[in-house]
């Protein structure tokens, strides 16, 4: 890389200083190796409808996930079974569920680490209200209302005090799963009033789980709030520029609170479903879940940088995880290895069209 | 400004006055915590975050983050671990040296990814955090490396005592003595508060943005792996889920010692202090009587209470020219 000559501010002769983003632009995508990304040319034409959605991120992932599933399906002859299907979707709708919320945060421009921290304090509540014997529907109000109120904290700590998102919710992520421990510390919770078992062991119809129904449920109603609503367009809008989304009469905080509350209440829907299925509860539950639901909403197609992204992408990153670790798991390959897969794929998916694109410039240059 | 006035303004001066009183309250409940012997020990036990939020501030001041550093640290750890096993006639320095090399050249895998990928570093250390970590795995097959595996010799050099001090503790002197000269003194240490505080106006100057962050992520990584090999030999035990989530304590430290995420701001002295404060807490908990269980929520209050000092600190300062209700506090972001 050669060093840079920062000749074009000075040869237009005029003053610039203090704008920030003027400059960026101008320093044009080859010239500036800014860690920013380099703004995209625009073109003079856009593709056909088919065309974009062929070459779309969603088109590559459900190529992804038609591989993997063929893929699966030589690999071991128990995995076309219908049961055996249904299995599998235990493997991520508890994550996915989250992811879709977290989407709309992330799509905002901000994040939410401490996701793994609510889903274990509010486990953990609900087992100390289960311990004192409240029924069933009180235990699921208490895992609910505790998501919504953690999701609520962070909602008041990012827009309420303008603390940068990352940093307050790695706090709040120690202080709720620290509750936990507090708590509970080494002990378990593992008594649960009767009924609690069907939110995570429970089938709607034939093989047709409470989680998978639930999750599709709120996949729907995520991509209608997204692709169909003003809201989807507000939030959109927020990730791109907060500062023109605000100046064009947009309720940037009261929208980015509401939408870590419901992340938060997702959580608290993940946590009720995690606790039936496992039956138990400890302070270490859901550890790392933060950093797989993160994966699956870039995966996903949604930039970290705000503005861009699909809840059908997040859908088929969701599937694309989930049949990944279920077929290596019935290939005997440990979790651990199943991380790698998923950390290299996380890292190429994104870095693929980057290069290609990059590619493709010098391709265009050396050949005019 | 007069010198008190600046003294009052400044983060670590604040950060160190805050840790004086709760040092003062801790002797309350424990005399002996502060007994000078204590203090140098709860300095020792908390040299590795000290070392590691030292590269991890570099990092954040050019404005990206390293969620990979734990992970790396076990790798290196770990491969260190078994080549002194398999190996226990190679030098124990050379060791060390190739710990450090090891975890620079993983450093420096993330740095080329953000440089030359122009990936968000948060989803490219996000990745090879997995990763390192299921690296480790693949390279121990899960096996631990025992005590009785690892040379005397391997074990030993960061218990050696000089001036009173373990080497450990002395290490970590050196790393915060020679990042507190490189950062405020030397040209790649200015260039990263260039490219953290503003990117364009740096490139302008004539730095290498990309190659800055990339450089910044070696030095982080080159640190990572250093402290591999103390993590091994200093608890005598390696295996692939050491310092599991230590990056957000590490991370923490620095944030609490007033780096800004936001980059461009914080010194190694503040990071030093914002581990120091988090190592103190750890080691009184169980002295003063409570359960190290609440240790967790009580560091997750105070990184919540350190950030928002901080911004408010940070906003004072006013870089927004047109203040508008809705915008303040995301311009940094932007």
């Amino acid at each position: 890389m050669t060093m840079l000559t920062p000749n074009a501010p000075f040869s237009t002769g005029q003053n610039r200083a203090g704008q920030d983003r003027a400059g960026q632009n101008r320093s044009g995508p080859d010239r500036a190796p800014s860690p920013t990304p380099p703004m995209r040319r625009i073109p003079d034409r856009t593709d056909a409808p088919l065309t974009a959605l062929l070459k779309s991120w969603e088109a590559l992932l459900l190529l992804l996930a038609a591989a993997i599933f063929t893929a699966n399906s030589f690999a071991s002859p128990y995995f076309l079974d219908v049961w055996n299907l249904s299995d599998a979707t235990f493997n991520f709708t508890e994550k996915a569920i989250v992811a879709l919320a977290l989407a709309f945060v992330i799509l905002a421009g901000e994040i939410d680490i401490s996701v793994a921290g609510i889903i274990a304090l509010s486990s953990t509540l609900m087992g100390a209200t289960a311990a004192a014997g409240q029924p069933m529907p009180v235990v699921v109000g208490v895992g609910l209302l505790t998501g919504l109120a953690c999701g609520a904290v962070n909602g008041l700590l990012v827009t309420g005090l303008e603390l940068p998102s990352i940093v307050a919710t790695i706090g709040t992520m120690s202080l709720f799963r620290g509750l936990a421990y507090g708590i509970l510390g080494d002990g378990a919770y593992t008594r649960y009033p009767e009924g609690f078992a069907y939110f995570g062991q429970g089938y709607v119809w034939e093989w047709l789980s409470f989680e998978v129904t639930v999750f599709l449920g709120l996949a729907l109603l995520a991509g209608f709030l997204l692709h169909r609503t003003s809201l989807g367009r507000a939030v959109r809008a927020i990730g791109h520029n907060p500062t023109a989304a605000a100046f064009s009469g947009l309720k940037v905080r009261r929208i980015k609170f509401w939408l870590f509350a419901a992340t938060g209440l997702a959580a608290g829907v993940a946590s009720v479903m995690l606790t039936s299925r496992l039956g138990s509860t400890r302070p270490s539950i859901a550890t790392g879940w933060e950093l797989e639901i993160v994966t699956m909403v870039v995966l996903g197609g949604v930039a970290i940088t705000g503005g861009v992204g699909t809840i059908p992408g997040v859908v088929l990153a969701a599937l694309v995880m989930g049949l990944l670790t279920f077929g290596l798991g019935l290939l005997n390959v440990s979790g651990i290895i199943m991380s790698i897969v998923v950390g290299v794929m996380l890292i190429a998916v994104i870095a693929l069209p980057v290069l290609a694109r990059k590619l493709s410039n010098r391709m265009r240059r050396t050949t005019p | 400004m007069t010198l008190l006035n600046r003294l009052l303004k400044s983060r670590e001066a604040l950060l160190s006055v805050a840790g004086t009183a709760l040092l003062g309250l801790i002797a309350l409940r424990a005399p002996g915590f502060v007994a000078p012997g204590n203090l140098a020990s709860v300095f020792t036990d908390t040299a590795i975050l000290i070392i590691l939020a030292i590269g991890q501030t570099a990092v954040i001041l050019t404005r990206s983050i390293d969620l990979s550093v734990a992970a790396n640290l076990a790798l290196t750890g770990m491969a260190g671990a078994m080549l002194n096993a398999a190996h226990p006639e190679i030098p124990v320095p050379l060791l060390v040296l190739a710990s450090a090399a090891m975890g620079m050249a993983l450093g420096a895998v993330n740095g080329l990814l953000v440089w030359k990928v122009g990936l968000p570093s948060i989803v490219v250390t996000l990745g090879t955090l997995t990763i390192f970590r299921g690296s480790a795995f693949v390279l121990s097959g899960g096996e631990w490396v025992n005590t009785f595996q690892m040379s005397p010799a391997y074990l030993a050099l960061p218990r050696e005592t000089l001036l009173g001090l373990p080497m450990l503790a002395w290490l970590a002197v050196a790393v915060i003595g020679l990042a507190a000269l490189g950062f405020a003194r030397s040209p790649v240490g200015r260039a990263l508060y260039a490219v953290g505080g503003n990117p364009v106006a740096a490139v302008y100057a004539g730095i290498d943005a990309g190659r800055t962050v990339f450089r910044a992520f070696c030095v982080s990584g080159l640190l990572a792996g250093l402290c591999g090999y103390l993590w091994v030999s200093r608890f005598a035990v390696a295996y692939v889920d050491i310092a599991a989530g230590f990056e957000l304590d590490v991370i923490a430290a620095c944030v609490i010692g007033g780096v800004s995420i936001s980059g461009g701001v914080g010194s190694v002295a503040g990071a030093v202090l914002g581990a120091l404060f988090l190592g103190v807490i750890k080691n009184a908990l169980p002295v003063v009587g409570v359960s190290p269980f609440w240790q967790m929520s009580i560091s997750g209050a105070i990184i919540i209470a350190a950030v928002l000092l901080n911004t408010r600190a940070e906003r004072r300062k006013g870089r927004i020219i047109l203040r508008h209700r809705a915008t303040t506090g995301q311009e940094a972001g932007a």
